[in-house]
């Protein structure tokens, strides 16, 4: 083989890691003393011979952690070895499947999956063959002339996964990868996988897998690890005994599915001390600040969600409601975060119990439903507060949006900053507590003579 | 923006075509060996600054011949510049912002500003040879091009989404492979689309710059703009029409034959998931692909590439992942940036010094002259701006509402806004004199003539983006006339009429610098204005006034743009986007 980066595939002996990281870290400095924390200091494995699952709600740094893991990130503190070398140092072969499949629109498929083996100087026949041999694998035989906006979702990541696998990688990373497909093609697409897996089509050692679905982790991983958030950490790591190929009716599997939920939605365990810097200066940790996170829903599907639960008798698995809803964890646990938040839920060993305030809530129309989403809003969530009083305090009523995303700075990085006010103005504007111009970038209070201006407005 | 060419389409099927086309290309490069062994002798030869110009038609050709070369070679630099400084400026977050910020400044200097400097050190540099006069010009041409490019080539690069770049990286591409598999693709449709703007921009300057006075020296080139600067000079009318219809005549040719077939070609780099069903497309380019020759220059390129492949492949920097974060990372590099720092610091000092220098020679009397004129030439690009809005507006929406008519008038008015205004400036000029206008009045009209055609163009690019359910509705409300407008048509049209606009205006205060003072037959004509000013001191060679009137006129576009066009192009993304 010519290939350069296979010069020296280093043979580890069973058990030892590929890629080992060691306390890696993630934070972006401030200019303040505050540093935000995106993951906290981890230790992680991959080892041969397994598919191991990255599961974790949004926000726990799933992908920042696969892009430490590949060196596609510099992690702020800690290192990463590949087979016992520093990453940026080694010759590493990985491949990462992303979720947006970055297809290259321009290159035909077979151009798509030559391009790799062209940057590792493979002469032209021997890419060509290599491809097309590749894209056989995949289902793709026939397509190698074709554009990829020509082919459906599927068929993409199907080139996604020719590109990736074209290079022989040690080890398979995959963002998301069925994230963006229909339930049918994700599922085709996941079995096939695994049948490349288990026959050893493929010579890549170990697959990790970055997802947000439960049953995809479970259905396909040998090991998973599941992630919390602010700032992400590990909060389990085990291994999946169940054989291949797994039933999603058997118990066994519903259980399993079942005890991520809970591990997901148990509220976490408070850090066991506030690490420090090396000068000794307190690094302020997100658990430790007084604005919580307001999670990204809308009142609506909070009160969607209650209805629900209403019907159900006030009280169910969160792992049967996602599945009722057909929802994601992603989709359903900001709902159900932001109904505990305002006090209208409780989450008891992933079961989600409606509480009085909460039935209350659900059962009266809608005018009678925005009263109380203020009321409950006005108590438990301090940024909604603040922004009241300060639009109270002031002459004219109004305050820019810049006021509150300097406060918010001081916690969260600008990119959360700014989806926090804006699930601020969502929920504030439901709760008519104020309104906020888009145009002037303003917060204001709406003021009587505004409203019946805005209903002049319609027939002038 | 579709064109129907049935006829030319139905030839396209005939199988016996592309052996004609192959005999085209081959006797067009034959054409073009010679063309350069011509313009070679030419350039190589002692300088003549004052070439006679002949009015008779069968010069026309020649001179065609040699104004196409400058504008060609002038934008090939101004690309290669454009590439090389969108390039620096995204990957060095150091300088990333003065590199832009320079950017908007040079943009914001009417071309004219530029004359007397440049041509002066080119000369200078290259004495002995005809090259050296010529080059000034070309830099001239330039200069009026290669801003937009530039600025085009730097936001493709910034928006570059991240999975791609990060995919290139994984995949441990090269740099080389990165800029051809990666960054020029994603910048082509801009480029494109920006090369149109800025060759009628270099056809605007070069109807200025092949013949110009400064001090007591005359230049005049062999050329399609001293030609017809030279007709309106002596009043040879025939010889005036003949030259302006050449000039129209090769910007459609070029229309049709280059941008169209590149517009239908770079549909390829369309960033999207999905075909759209609206796509561009070109009989020639049909029939090039058609052509035997054309898989020749692939098959080249493929031969050249192979080597360099394998080279990199070799290297150091192929064999491991480059992090991301250290794109961002100020420290790399840090020595030779301050070397640079520093080194620009001592330029800028010494320019400043000079400067002062310069303008210590301005009395008060000059200074409330150039002041009198800025405030006068403000009120005419504004007027020319707001009488080009208020007549393109309802004539934009109505075309724009009708697709059969928008189909046939949009390609018109893009063609139209790339014939440059200034070859039309003598007629219009020959016009006012007949009726007695001064050019107070006259240099407005002057100004509409080159701006009005962008605000067209996109007022009915934006009419037609209206979705017809939106339509319909204000017909089942039955809103009345005024509602339909204001609730409606003004905010639809709203980024588009903004981008047009700003175009506009960019334009406006360009002409403004010819406009305003004119070499008439009887001698010359000029009225109250900074470009008024900026010309007569190029003809009189003096620097200081050139420089104060530069500045004013570079400080008031640049404050226009950030207080006026920046805020309604962000209200335009945000507030008046149509979306879904």
């Amino acid at each position: 083989m010519t290939e350069a980066a296979t010069l020296t595939p280093i043979q580890a002996p069973a058990g030892e890691a590929i890629i080992r990281a060691e306390k890696i870290e993630k934070y972006y400095a401030q200019p303040s003393e505050n540093r935000i924390q995106v993951i906290s200091a981890t230790d992680l494995e991959i080892i041969p011979g397994e598919i191991l699952a990255l599961l974790g709600p949004s926000g726990s740094g799933k992908s920042t952690m696969l892009r430490m893991l590949t060196g596609l990130s510099r992690p702020s503190a800690g290192q990463v070895y590949w087979h016992g070398k520093p990453i940026a140092e080694a010759q590493i072969n990985v491949s990462i499947v992303f979720q947006s499949f970055a297809l290259f629109p321009w290159l035909t498929v077979l151009e798509n999956v030559e391009a790799p083996l062209q940057a590792r100087g493979v002469p032209p026949e021997e890419r060509r063959e290599r491809s097309l041999r590749m894209l056989d694998t995949v289902g793709l035989d026939g397509f190698q002339a074709a554009y990829p906006k020509e082919l459906s979702g599927g068929m993409r990541q199907r080139v996604g996964f020719a590109r990736a696998l074209v290079v022989e990688p040690e080890v398979l990373f995959m963002d998301e990868p069925f994230s963006a497909l229909d339930v049918l093609t994700a599922e085709n697409l996941r079995s096939e996988l695994l049948e490349l897996w288990s026959n050893k089509t493929m010579p890549t050692r170990a697959v990790f897998i970055v997802t947000h679905n439960i049953e995809e982790a479970v259905l396909l991983a040998d090991r998973i690890i599941v992630l919390g958030r602010n700032p992400g950490h590990i909060r389990t790591d085990f291994r999946v005994q169940l054989p291949q190929p797994r039933d999603r009716k058997s118990d066994a599997f519903t259980q399993l599915v079942d005890y991520i939920y809970k591990v997901l939605t148990r509220p976490d365990v408070a850090p066991a001390e506030a690490p420090t810097q090396q000068d000794g200066r307190r690094i302020r940790d997100q658990r430790q600040m007084h604005y919580q996170m307001l999670p990204h829903a809308r009142p609506g599907g909070v009160a969607g969600l209650l209805e629900l639960l209403l019907d159900k008798a006030g009280r169910d698995d969160i792992y049967r409601l996602a599945d009722d809803l057909a929802f994601e964890i992603d989709d359903l646990l900001p709902i159900v975060d932001a109904a505990q938040l305002l006090g209208f839920l409780k989450v008891e060993e992933g079961d989600a119990a409606i509480t009085e305030s909460g039935a209350e809530f659900a059962n009266s129309e809608i005018l009678r439903q925005k009263e109380l989403f203020r009321e409950a809003a006005t108590t438990n969530v301090l940024l909604l507060r603040q922004i009241v009083r300060a639009l109270e305090s002031k002459s004219d009523h109004t305050v820019p949006e810049e006021f509150f995303l300097d406060m918010l700075d001081e916690q969260f990085s600008d990119e959360e900053s700014l989806r926090q006010l804006e699930t601020a103005v969502t929920w504030g504007r439901y709760a008519e507590l104020f309104d906020f111009d888009a145009s002037r970038r303003r917060f204001f209070l709406p003021t009587d003579e505004e409203e019946e201006a805005t209903a002049d407005g319609g027939d002038e | 923006m579709k064109l129907q060419h049935p006829f030319a389409r139905s030839l396209v099927t005939v199988r016996s075509w592309p052996f004609v086309i192959d005999l085209g290309v081959a006797f067009f490069s034959l054409a073009l060996f010679f063309g350069v062994l011509h313009i070679a002798r030419y350039w190589l030869g002692t300088p003549s600054p004052v070439v006679p110009i002949s009015h008779s038609p069968s010069a026309l050709p020649l001179y065609a011949f040699y104004s196409v070369v400058r504008i060609g070679i002038a934008y090939l630099l101004s690309l290669a510049f454009a590439i090389a400084y969108g390039y620096t400026a995204a990957y060095n977050p150091r300088i990333e912002a003065w590199m832009v910020a320079v950017l908007d400044i040079l943009q914001s200097i009417p071309v004219l500003s530029f004359l007397p400097p440049v041509v002066l050190a080119m000369v200078a540099l290259i004495p002995g040879h005809q090259l050296g006069i010529e080059l000034g010009v070309i830099m001239l041409i330039f200069t009026g091009q290669v801003w937009n490019l530039a600025f085009s080539f730097y936001s493709s690069l910034k928006s570059i989404p991240r999975e791609m770049s990060e995919a290139s990286r994984i995949y441990r591409y090269s740099a080389w492979q990165r800029f051809w598999q990666l960054e020029m693709p994603y910048a082509a449709i801009g480029l494109v689309w920006n090369s149109i703007v800025s060759v009628a921009g270099g056809w605007f300057a070069l109807m200025l710059c092949e013949m110009f006075t400064m001090g007591d020296r005359n230049f005049q080139l062999p050329g399609l703009g001293s030609y017809i600067q030279s007709a309106a000079d002596s009043g040879d009318v025939t010889a005036l029409l003949s030259g302006i219809g050449v000039v129209i005549l090769i910007v459609v040719a070029t229309d049709q034959l280059l941008w169209r077939p590149l517009i239908a070609w770079s549909d390829k780099f369309k960033f999207e998931q999905v075909e759209s069903a609206d796509r561009a497309d070109s009989p020639i380019l049909e029939l090039l692909r058609r052509s035997r020759l054309s898989s020749l220059p692939g098959r080249i390129w493929t031969s050249l590439e192979e080597p360099i492949y394998r080279h990199l492949a070799r290297s150091r920097a192929a064999q491991v992942i480059r992090p991301i974060d250290d794109d961002a990372d100020k420290s790399k590099g840090a020595l030779f940036f301050w070397a640079l720092a520093v080194a620009v610091l001592i330029a800028a000092a010494w320019a400043l010094v000079q400067a002062i220098t310069l303008l210590r020679a301005i009395s008060f009397a000059d200074m409330r002259h150039l002041l009198a004129g800025a405030f006068a030439t403000f009120l005419r690009v504004n007027a020319a701006l707001l009488i080009s809005a208020l007549w393109t507006i309802p004539a934009g929406v109505a075309i724009g509402f009708n697709p059969k008519l928008a189909r046939i008038v949009q390609p018109v008015a893009q063609v139209m806004a790339s014939v440059p205004a200034s070859a039309f400036y003598p007629v219009l000029l020959m016009g006012l004199l007949q009726i007695g206008g001064g050019l107070g009045i006259g240099s407005i009209l002057l100004m509409l003539l080159g701006t009005q055609w962008y605000i067209l163009f996109n007022v009915i690019a934006g009419a037609m983006s209206i979705p017809s359910d939106l339509r319909e509705v204000t017909r089942l409300f039955r809103f009345t006339r005024w509602q339909r407008w204001t609730k409606l048509i003004l905010p639809g049209i709203f980024p588009y009429l903004i981008t047009g606009m700003v175009t506009a205006s960019g334009g406006a205060w360009n002409a403004s610098v010819m406009a305003e003072y004119a070499h008439v037959k009887t001698g010359i004509i000029q009225t109250v204005g900074l470009g008024a000013e900026i010309s007569s001191a190029t003809d009189a060679g003096s620097f200081p006034i050139i420089l104060l009137a530069t500045i004013l006129i570079s400080l008031m576009v640049v404050t226009m743009n950030r207080l006026v066009w920046r805020r309604l192009y962000r209200l335009a993304e945000t507030r008046f986007r149509l979306e879904g």
